[in-house]
């Protein structure tokens, strides 16, 4: 299809505002007497708070108010009314109403303060005690505490398993059976979380807040503080990166709110990066594989079970095991994932949840099954296939897994790969190579969007989804400017804003196919309005025609046949004397037809690294991510949505976890400086490829999305990589030097 | 708590004698030039001092030759000034090569030779005011002992603390036999590097020699050629902007393969930076050879112990060891 826009690499639309620092965040909103609060976090893991001594912070000159469980008033009682969008079954965190403490760093009192620093200052000066009991923070020493997840969570599907896999497994002529850890992670997007809530007359709130969801903040707090939904308005036009952290609302929305509506005053709330320790993070996991195979390496039996950390409160659930029932074809698989409660906050949505975990460990089997099997792992991959989603024996609506394969192996040179580990040697330098498969969900969810064109022809569309950094006002621009064959910059995209028709959170990579459906949608019915227009005027030249006559572009109704005859967008408003046609729509999911396919995206990834042989120090220097994923709307932010996702890979592999002190059962590298992500010293080479893939089934723009994919399978790659440098194997993340000496 | 800063004054010192009379009058003062580490401290309330005292506009910026032919860095000068400077990069390339092995470009424009000196541990638990640590909070236990110690010390801890010193540039200059200028109520002094930073023995509290209110003028490296065959080796987490695990500073004097003199320090696995004059001497004037490295290595680390996560840097260190000194020898 010729495209003006959509598949062609536009440049951010949102670049210039950002790099010139007029985007503004949520904690740079402000009146001009907005209250600063700071929160004060819980020392202790578990136990009781006994006393709060806040005399001596009170006495500080531009001190307001303390709040704590001791003064803040009665709220809603029903735990649905703590729910949000995104929570996992349970019961749900009621910040600030009890003495108790469930998990370290707890949010326990707010000091409220005419400026930042007097609220920093008089924080320090607040004397909490508390009784302290026994925390457990260790999912490895607590395993056998393991049980089933209670309740559902949207979204999220129960392993199913099938087949015999006992029989198969002990029949198989080559098994492997191993166990894979990784700890802790949490997100640490740049911007820390922050609210600004500005109180007005009436009681009406204006809430700028650091989301993922605008819908999601509003409905919590409505719920909560027994608000009017006319009465918050939530407004969230730029997010320094989120990951999964702003999806759920934080506490300092619930903070912020609480302060601003006892004080009637306007509040504005940040966390410190310590405290972004506190909030939900990727679980620490550990997953057992077994798998058995012919000995011409068919896959004859997989079994995957997964025990993951949650919290004493919520049974946080994220899909780890599922994709060892879907990824190869096997008539045998048993899958099993349970939950150890600890005294510490719910888990959360991080990149690619549970694939990221999962995918890792199945990848990392499949590879020392090759090798047991003596076949390149490629070559393994291929063996096994599968053509259909073994779970739900549907087939896909596309799978170019087959090409990323090939494609990426011949832009690496896997064919060159000597396939004995520790064969390869640079210096004091062990070079090795390994590659494993990725997998995603293609999701679209019901989205409503509105447009308006004024009299001038410009185009304003408007829908709440968000852009957490992943390109979201781009796209949809592009969208916009296609479908009704405008110049980009006569399109306006906005988002992140109450007032705007709704969108869900956004997260599981479904933005681009859901919102950009909405668009495309709304644009089509605007076309249709201004065509009818057009051939209304006096002396139109497109009486006779129907649309299929005509084509818009740059900014021109044109006859297909003879481009010269033609009425701008502008002239047909002018002369119809239309000052702006409006319209709304909602793009539902065709669900009828998506539910006889699978609907996935999927990726290779081939990694190289060297390790120093005496010090056991890792470099990935080559990275492969061959992705399918539908039509590209952009290849330049989707290029970035990959390459940001394989750093994560990456991260995740090498240096990544956050610790936990078991005797404070405390994160206890809660820092940048300990807290290692990569470093640009640390990235090299990242080559990406978009496999072709047509998908018309999976919605009507064919996109799948790419925010999430990018991440899956890299860790495993990465891990494969180390050992057939090394011949090492290691089973626990992140591979730290240590491990290798 | 974690989020603090507490109330301080602020007054900025107009020469040397001035500074120093200010931070020995006002109470619980601190002296303040890049900031980098104590504007850290302070926000994670573990330094609370009283009163900062601004030394940024004393003259202590300069680099200079001393008659002896060595070399006077100002206390002011920035990590990056040194590491650039053409005398340095001369005569002292280990010293450059060890302050550029640190922090990130922006740390090292900010921060200066004295405050590098006087950095202090990155043990998590001295960050983290909800824990006990002896050293932040003097009697309170060390939960390092039993606890996280990845990046703890191997080498000269005592049961009261654990901690290392995290500088890079400490490892050149302490390889290098500098010397300290102070200045303090009682007159000018000079200490050796090795007697300026202190082991933790049972007061961790205390880093090193300095009397309450001197103020460190400037350090000296004495006129010494190492420039041909140095080499400083940094292993740490990640590829910049990391603290060392193990560092390693080597600096020697070479005839042929003959070791004529020796200097070998180590980062990342005490208090301070780790010398030992009995593996220098043995190292002197003897070929080198692999079964030599090996026995400086297990001398240099002869003592060492580890506490759990950390026990892997007593066998990194050796290693370390061994390729810088064949590397600083020119023996790859
Ligand atoms: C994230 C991060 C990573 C880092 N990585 C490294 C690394 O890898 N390697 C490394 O070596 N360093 C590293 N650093 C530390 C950095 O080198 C030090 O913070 C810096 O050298 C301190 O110098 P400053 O001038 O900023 O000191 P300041 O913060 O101003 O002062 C530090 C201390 O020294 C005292 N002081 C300062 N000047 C004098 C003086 N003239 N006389 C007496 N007392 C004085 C102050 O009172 C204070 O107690 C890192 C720092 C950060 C924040
Ligand atoms: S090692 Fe030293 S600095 Fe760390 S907790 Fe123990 S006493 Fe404190």
């Amino acid at each position: 299809m010729q495209t003006t826009f959509t598949g062609k690499p536009v440049n951010r639309v949102d670049g210039p505002v950002k790099v010139t620092g007029r985007a503004q965040y949520a904690a740079e909103f402000s009146t001009g007497q907005t209250l600063h609060g700071v929160i004060i976090s819980s020392t202790v893991a578990r136990g009781r708070i006994t006393g709060i001594d806040e005399s001596a912070a009170m006495q500080v000159k531009g001190v307001v108010t303390i709040f704590s469980h001791k003064n803040i008033p009665t709220l809603a009682w029903l735990n649905f009314s703590y729910w949000d969008l995104a929570a996992p079954p349970g019961k749900h965190f009621r910040y600030f109403q009890t003495d108790e403490i469930y998990f370290s760093q707890q949010p326990v009192a707010i000091v409220i303060a005419e400026t930042f620093e007097i609220a920093r200052h008089a924080a320090a000066l607040v004397h909490i005690t508390y009784e302290t009991l026994p925390a457990e923070t260790d999912v490895y020493a607590s395993l056998h505490k393991a049980r089933k997840p209670k309740g559902s969570r949207i979204g999220i599907k129960k392993p199913k398993s099938r087949g015999n896999f006992s029989k198969a497994f002990a029949a198989s002529a080559v098994t492997v059976k191993a166990e894979y850890r990784h700890g802790a992670e949490h997100h640490n997007p740049m911007e820390t979380m922050a609210s600004t809530v500005i109180y007005q007359d009436g009681g009406k709130l204006v809430i700028y807040d650091k989301t993922q969801g605008v819908f999601n903040s509003q409905q919590y707090i409505r719920g909560i503080f027994n608000l009017k939904f006319k009465n918050i308005k939530v407004v969230s036009p730029y997010v320094g990166g989120a990951f999964g952290v702003a999806l759920r609302p934080q506490y300092q929305l619930f903070a912020a709110v609480l302060a601003a509506l006892q004080l009637k005053r306007s509040v504005k709330i940040s966390l410190t990066r310590q405290q972004m320790f506190s909030l939900g993070h990727r679980p620490a996991i550990v997953q057992q594989l077994a798998l058995g195979a012919s000995a011409d390496g068919l896959l004859q039996a997989i079994s995957h079970t997964a025990i993951q950390e949650t919290s004493r409160f919520e049974d946080y659930v994220q899909a780890v095991v599922n994709w060892s029932g879907m990824l190869y074809n096997c008539a045998h698989v048993q899958m099993d994932y349970k939950l150890v409660p600890l005294d510490i906050n719910s888990p959360a949505d991080m990149r690619a949840p549970g694939a990221a975990s999962g995918v890792f460990a199945l990848e990392c089997a499949m590879d020392e099954l090759a090798y047991q099997l003596s076949i390149d792992p490629l070559q393994l991959r291929l063996i096994n296939y599968a053509e259909k989603d073994g779970v739900s024996g549907k087939a896909y609506s596309s799978k170019a897994l087959k090409a990323c394969y090939l494609q990426g192996a011949d832009k690496f040179g896997w064919q060159q790969r000597n396939p004995l580990p520790r064969s390869v040697k640079k210096g004091n330098k062990l070079v090795g190579m390994g590659m494993a498969t990725g997998i995603w969900d293609a999701l679209s969810i019901p989205v409503r969007a509105k447009a308006v064109l004024n009299a001038q022809g410009k185009l304003t569309v408007t829908s709440a989804t968000a852009d957490i950094g992943t390109g979201t006002y781009t796209i949809m621009s592009q969208i916009a400017a296609e479908t009704l064959g405008l110049p980009l910059d006569d399109v306006t995209f906005q988002l992140g804003d109450t007032d705007f028709p709704l969108a869900f959170v956004q997260g599981g990579s479904y933005t681009a196919a859901s919102v950009g459906a909405a668009v495309q949608k709304v644009c089509l019915e605007i076309k249709q309005d201004v065509f009818k227009l057009a051939k209304r005027i006096k002396n139109s030249p497109f009486k006779q025609c129907s649309l299929n006559d005509v084509v818009f572009s740059d900014g021109y109704i044109q006859l297909a046949g003879n481009r010269s005859t033609s009425l701008s967008l502008a002239s047909v408003m002018q002369q119809s004397k239309t000052d702006r046609l409006k319209n709304t729509a909602t793009a539902l999911p065709n669900a009828l037809q998506q539910m006889r396919y699978a609907l996935n995206t999927h990726s290779a990834v081939f990694v190289e690294v060297e390790v120093d042989e005496d010090f056991g120090t890792i470099k990935v220097t080559r990275v492969v991510s061959a992705v399918a994923a539908g039509r590209i709307l952009n290849p330049k932010t989707a290029r970035s949505q990959v390459m940001g996702g394989v750093v994560w890979g990456i991260s995740m592999a090498l240096q990544e976890e956050s610790v936990t002190d078991h005797h404070y059962g405390r994160y206890i590298n809660h820092s940048f400086a300990e807290y290692h992500i990569p470093v640009n010293a640390d990235i090299s080479n990242i080559e990406i490829i978009f496999v072709e893939e047509q998908d018309d089934i999976v919605n009507p723009l064919g996109v799948k999305g790419v925010g999430e994919i990018g991440v899956v399978g890299v860790a495993a790659a990465v891990v494969n990589a180390i050992y057939h440098a090394t011949g090492k194997r290691i089973r626990q993340l992140p591979v730290t030097l240590d491990k290798l000496l | 708590m974690e989020v603090a800063v507490t109330k301080f004054s602020f007054t900025k010192a107009t020469d040397a004698n001035d500074a120093v009379l200010k931070a020995s009058s006002l109470t619980n003062a601190a002296f303040i030039a890049g900031g980098t580490n104590l504007v850290d401290l302070m926000k994670e309330n573990v330094a609370r001092p009283g009163a900062l005292v601004d030394i940024n506009q004393l003259p202590l910026h300069t680099i200079t030759e001393t008659e002896e032919g060595g070399l006077m860095i100002g206390a002011l000068v920035t990590n990056a000034a040194t590491a650039y400077n053409p005398l340095v990069e001369k005569h002292y390339p280990l010293l450059s090569k060890a302050i550029l092995a640190g922090a990130s470009p922006q740390l090292r424009n900010m921060a200066t030779a004295g405050g590098n000196l006087l950095q202090r541990t990155r043990c998590y638990y001295f960050y983290d005011t909800a824990t006990a640590c002896n050293k932040r909070n003097p009697g309170s236990g060390c939960p390092a002992i039993n606890g996280f110690n990845r990046m703890h010390a191997i080498l000269g801890a005592s049961e009261a603390c654990i901690a290392v010193h995290p500088s890079d540039m400490c490892i050149a200059l302490a390889a290098l036999n500098a010397r300290i200028h102070v200045l303090g109520t009682g007159g000018t002094r000079t200490i050796g590097f090795n007697g300026f930073h202190r082991l933790p023995a049972e007061t961790p509290e205390a880093e090193n020699n300095l009397q309450p209110g001197e103020l460190i003028t400037a350090i000296e490296l004495p006129a010494e050629d190492f420039s041909s065959h140095y080499q400083y080796i940094k292993v740490r987490d990640r590829s910049s902007y990391a603290f060392a695990l193990v560092s390693v500073a080597v600096a020697l004097q070479m005839d042929g393969n003959i070791i004529k003199e020796a200097r070998l320090a180590l980062g990342g696995v005490a208090h301070k930076p780790w010398r030992n004059p009995v593996v220098e001497e043995h190292l002197r004037n003897q070929q080198i050879s692999a079964p030599l490295l090996q026995d400086a290595a297990e001398m240099m680390l002869a003592g060492a112990r580890g506490y759990g996560h950390n026990n892997f840097k007593i066998e990194l260190a050796k290693r370390v060891i061994i390729r810088a000194i064949n590397e600083a020898a020119g023996i790859l």
